[in-house]
C-alpha cells in the first residue's frame, strides 16, 4: 500500500474519471449537445497532442506537419468505411478502419523518416511542414471514383473521369469525402487515447525510450555508446505520426464531411498542435492531454461572449504561456508547490 | 514534483468538470437578440427559470430560428449579411405579430467557415431550443450540418449553401441557386447577350463553390458556342499572386474573363489585370457581390464587371428599397445578395409555417414534417424572385438576374 501511485497511473484514472463523469451527465442528461459534440473532437486534439509530444518532446525533433499526418490517416480510414460500409458490422469496421489509419499515417511518417531523420538540425520541421502542405493540396486535387469498369482517379476534373452513370464519387477534389459513417463517438475515442497514452508512457519507460531520450540530450554522446541513432530516431517517429493517424481516423469518423481544407489540416492546425504541446508542457504527456482539451474547449464555451469570445482566447492562451514559463511565475509555482508540499506531506506521514 | 503534478492534475481535471457543468447553463439565450420589447421581457423571464433545460417544448411562446454563418474571417461579409438581414426580417415579422401570432427569436452563432464549429454551433442553437435552421451559410458547412439536421429531422434552409449536396436530405431546402445552375446560367446568360467568344476561367481548385460552378459552366459553354481558350486554377494557400493567370488569360486572347471565386481574390485579380493593362470583361457569380467593400480596393478597377446574382440593391421595386433602407439604416452598409437570401429564407419560413399552420410546442420533428410538404406549396415575392417557389427536392424556382459595376454601385444589366 506504500507504493505511491506513479504520474502515468495518474494520467489514466484522471482520463477515466473524467470519461466516467461525462457519461454520467450524459445518461442523466445534464449535458448540453453543445458540449457533447465537443467532446470527441477535444479527445482527438488530445491524442494527437499525445503524438507530437513524443516527437517534440522526446525525440527532440521538431515536427510541423502532424496535420498531414492526421489527413492522411483520416481519408485512408474514411475510404475504407466508406468501401465496407454495407458489408461489415461496426464492430469490425472501425478497428480495421482505426488500423489502416494508422499504418498509413505510419508508412508516411517511414517514407518521410528515411531521408530527413538520418540528417541534424531542423530539416525534419521544414520536410514536414512541406508534407502537410503537399499531402493537403494533392488531396483537393484529386478526383477519384468508382464504377463498373473499377477505379477511376484524375487531377484535373469530375469530368475528366469518364465514369460510367452508375458511377459513384469517393473522393470528389475540393469537396473530399462524404458520407463517412460516424462510428467514432466518445468512448471510442477515450479507448484510443488511453491506448495512445499507454503506448507513450511506456515508449517513455522502456529501453528503446531511454536510447530515444539519450539522442536528444546529446546525440555525440549517445553515438558513441552505440545507440543506432537512425533507428531511434525512426521509431519514435513513427509512432508519433502513427498515433496522430489515430487522431485522423477519428476525425473523419465524427463528422460526415471530410475536406483537407486549410482549416482543419493546413499548417496552421499543425502549429496549434504544437501550441497544445508546448503550454502542455514538452515531454509531460499527460499534460498535452490537458492542454489539448482545454484549448480546444475554451474558445467554444466562450460562444456566450460572442465577438469577444476570439479576443478572450488568445489572452487566456498568453497568460498560460506565462504562467508555465515566466521565471517569475515559476518562482511562484515552486514556493506554492513547496507550501502544499509540507502541508500535504505532513498530513500524510502522520 | 510528483506530489505538484498530481495536484495540479486533479485541480484541473476540477475545473474541466466545473466548465462542463456551466457550458449546460451558459448554452441557452445568453446572446439571443431581442425580439419586440414585450416579448423579449417575458422570454428574459423565461430564459433564466429554464436555463438549464434544453427542452424545445420548455421554452413555449415564441419560434426560435437560429442562424449560422462565418461572423469572423474571411467570408465574414457573408456571414453578417446573413445575420444582419434575418435580424431585420423578424423584427419586422414581430412587429407585424408574428407567425401564426407567435413572436420570433433570432440567435446567430459564428462558425468561422469551419464545418466542425458549424456542428458545434448547430448544437449550440439545438441546447437554445431552435425550431427552424437558416443556415449554414456556405456550402461545405451546410452539408455537414445536414447531416445532423437530417438526424434530429430539423426544418433547415440554406440562405446561400449553393453545392449540391447541401439539400441532399428532404429537411433541407435552399434560398440561393445551386453551384450547377450558377455555372450553366452563367454559360447561357453569355452565349444568349453574346457578350464574347473566346472566355478565360480562373478559379480555385481547392473550393467546392468555385470548381462545382467551372465544372458546369465548361460543360454548358460547349453548347453555347463559347471558346474556353484558358482555364486556370489556383488554390486556397496560393491567392495573393494571380499575376500568372491572367497573363495566360491575356496570352490566350481572352475576351472574357470568368471568375467563379470570392470576392477578396476577384479584387485582386482585377488590379493585378489592371497593371498588365490588360482589360476583358470580367463575369462572376454571386461570390462577386461584396466586392465595393472590399478595403483599399480601387472601385474603379471594378467598372464594367458583371455578376450574375438574383439581387440588385438599386433595384426600383419597393420591397428591395425598403429592404435596403432599413439594412442601411440599422448596419450603415449596402446588402449583399447573401443578405437577400437570409432575407428571403426568414419570409420563406414564416410563409411555410403559416401553411402548415405549425405552433411553437410542437416537436421540433413534427414542425419539420410540416414544413417539408408546405414549403412546396408556398409561392413568395421576395427581394431575390417573384415569385419563388421550391421543389421537393429542396432547390429555389427563380429567375437569374445579371448585374454590372456603374460608377462604383450594382445596376441591372438588362
Amino acid at each position: 500500500m506504500k507504493k505511491k501511485l506513479n504520474k502515468s497511473t495518474w494520467t489514466y484514472i484522471v482520463v477515466i474519471l473524467v470519461w466516467a463523469v461525462v457519461m454520467i451527465l450524459q445518461q442523466a442528461g445534464a449535458l448540453s449537445s453543445h458540449l457533447q459534440g465537443l467532446l470527441v473532437p477535444a479527445t482527438y486534439y488530445a491524442i494527437v497532442a499525445v503524438g507530437l509530444n513524443i516527437c517534440v518532446g522526446i525525440l527532440g525533433e521538431l515536427s510541423l506537419g502532424h496535420a498531414g499526418f492526421m489527413c492522411v490517416g483520416a481519408f485512408s480510414s474514411s475510404l475504407f468505411s466508406i468501401a465496407m460500409q454495407d458489408k461489415l458490422p461496426v464492430g469490425i469496421r472501425f478497428p480495421l478502419a482505426l488500423i489502416i489509419g494508422i499504418a498509413v499515417a505510419a508508412l508516411f511518417g517511414f517514407l518521410i523518416g528515411i531521408p530527413v531523420l538520418r540528417l541534424n538540425g531542423d530539416y525534419l520541421a521544414i520536410v514536414t511542414l512541406a508534407f502537410g502542405e503537399i499531402i493537403k493540396n494533392i488531396l483537393n486535387a484529386l478526383y477519384l471514383g468508382v464504377d463498373s469498369h473499377g477505379l477511376h482517379a484524375s487531377f484535373t476534373s469530375q469530368m475528366a473521369l469518364g465514369m460510367d452513370a452508375d458511377g459513384t464519387m469517393l473522393i470528389n477534389g475540393p469537396m473530399g469525402i462524404s458520407g463517412t459513417p460516424r462510428d467514432a463517438n466518445f468512448t471510442v475515442a477515450i479507448v484510443i487515447l488511453l491506448i495512445a497514452l499507454f503506448v507513450a508512457q511506456n515508449l517513455v519507460n522502456s529501453r528503446d525510450g531511454r536510447a530515444i531520450m539519450s539522442i536528444r540530450d546529446n546525440r555525440i554522446a549517445a553515438e558513441s555508446v552505440g545507440v543506432n541513432i537512425t533507428h531511434y530516431k525512426m521509431l519514435g517517429f513513427v509512432v508519433s505520426a502513427a498515433i496522430a493517424g489515430a487522431a485522423g481516423v477519428l476525425f473523419s469518423h465524427s463528422i460526415s464531411t471530410l475536406q483537407a481544407g486549410s482549416q482543419y489540416f493546413g499548417y496552421n492546425v499543425s502549429i496549434l498542435i504544437l501550441v497544445y504541446v508546448v503550454l502542455g508542457g514538452i515531454g509531460n504527456i499527460s499534460g498535452s492531454v490537458l492542454a489539448a482539451a482545454v484549448l480546444y474547449l475554451l474558445p467554444e464555451l466562450l460562444r456566450a461572449l460572442s465577438s469577444y469570445r476570439m479576443l478572450i482566447y488568445s489572452i487566456v492562451l498568453i497568460a498560460v504561456m506565462l504562467f508555465n514559463w515566466a521565471p517569475a511565475a515559476r518562482n511562484w509555482r515552486a514556493k506554492v508547490a513547496a507550501s502544499l508540499k509540507k502541508t500535504f506531506g505532513r498530513k500524510e506521514r502522520a | 514534483m510528483k506530489r505538484w503534478n498530481k495536484i495540479m492534475s486533479s485541480m484541473l481535471a476540477a475545473s474541466v468538470a466545473a466548465m462542463a457543468l456551466a457550458g449546460c447553463g451558459s448554452s441557452s439565450g445568453s446572446s439571443t437578440t431581442a425580439t419586440s420589447s414585450a416579448a423579449a421581457a417575458t422570454e428574459a423571464a423565461a430564459s433564466t427559470t429554464e436555463a438549464a433545460s434544453s427542452d424545445t417544448a420548455a421554452s413555449g411562446e415564441t419560434f426560435k430560428i437560429g442562424v449560422i454563418g462565418p461572423l469572423t474571417g474571411g467570408a465574414a461579409q457573408y456571414g453578417t449579411g446573413v445575420a444582419n438581414a434575418a435580424k431585420i426580417a423578424v423584427d419586422e415579422i414581430n412587429a407585424d405579430g408574428g407567425i401564426n401570432g407567435y413572436q420570433v427569436e433570432l440567435q446567430s452563432e459564428d462558425d468561422a467557415l469551419d464545418n466542425q464549429q458549424s456542428v458545434n454551433c448547430y448544437n449550440t442553437l439545438k441546447d437554445w431550443g431552435m425550431q427552424f435552421l437558416l443556415g449554414s451559410v456556405t456550402s461545405a458547412c451546410s452539408i455537414a450540418v445536414s447531416e445532423e439536421t437530417h438526424n434530429d429531422n430539423m426544418f433547415q434552409l440554406t440562405p446561400s449553401g449553393s453545392a449540391v449536396d447541401c439539400v441532399k436530405y428532404d429537411n433541407a431546402f435552399r434560398v440561393c441557386f445551386s453551384d450547377p445552375n450558377q455555372g450553366t446560367k452563367s454559360a447561357q446568360y453569355i452565349g444568349e447577350h453574346k457578350l464574347a467568344t473566346n472566355v478565360a476561367i480562373i478559379y480555385d481548385s481547392s473550393d467546392v463553390y468555385s470548381s462545382g460552378i467551372t465544372n458546369t459552366f465548361v460543360t454548358e459553354a460547349a453548347n453555347q458556342g463559347l471558346n474556353i481558350v484558358s482555364q486556370t486554377a489556383f488554390t486556397a494557400d496560393s491567392k495573393t499572386d494571380f499575376s500568372s493567370q491572367v497573363q495566360q488569360a491575356k496570352d490566350a486572347g481572352a475576351d472574357l474573363v470568368f471568375l467563379p471565386i470570392y470576392y477578396t481574390e476577384a479584387a485582386l485579380i482585377l488590379q493585378q489585370a489592371n497593371s498588365i493593362d490588360y482589360h476583358p470583361t470580367f463575369f462572376g457569380c454571386d461570390g462577386l457581390d461584396g466586392i465595393l467593400s472590399v478595403e483599399n480596393f480601387d472601385t474603379s478597377l471594378a467598372e464594367g464587371v458583371m455578376l450574375l446574382t438574383p439581387f440588385a440593391a438599386d433595384a426600383s421595386d419597393e420591397l428591395t428599397q425598403k429592404f435596403v433602407k432599413a439594412y442601411k439604416d440599422a448596419y450603415g452598409d449596402t446588402p449583399n445578395q447573401f443578405a437577400a437570401d437570409a432575407y428571403d429564407g426568414v419570409y420563406a419560413i414564416k410563409a411555410a409555417a403559416e401553411k402548415a399552420n405549425v405552433t411553437p410546442d410542437m416537436s421540433v420533428s413534427d414542425i419539420c414534417d410540416a414544413m417539408k410538404t408546405a414549403m412546396t406549396e408556398i409561392s413568395i415575392s421576395g427581394l431575390t424572385g417573384d415569385p419563388i417557389t421550391w421543389t421537393a427536392d429542396g432547390e429555389p424556382e427563380k429567375e437569374p438576374k445579371a448585374v454590372v459595376i456603374k460608377d462604383g454601385a450594382y445596376v441591372s444589366a438588362d
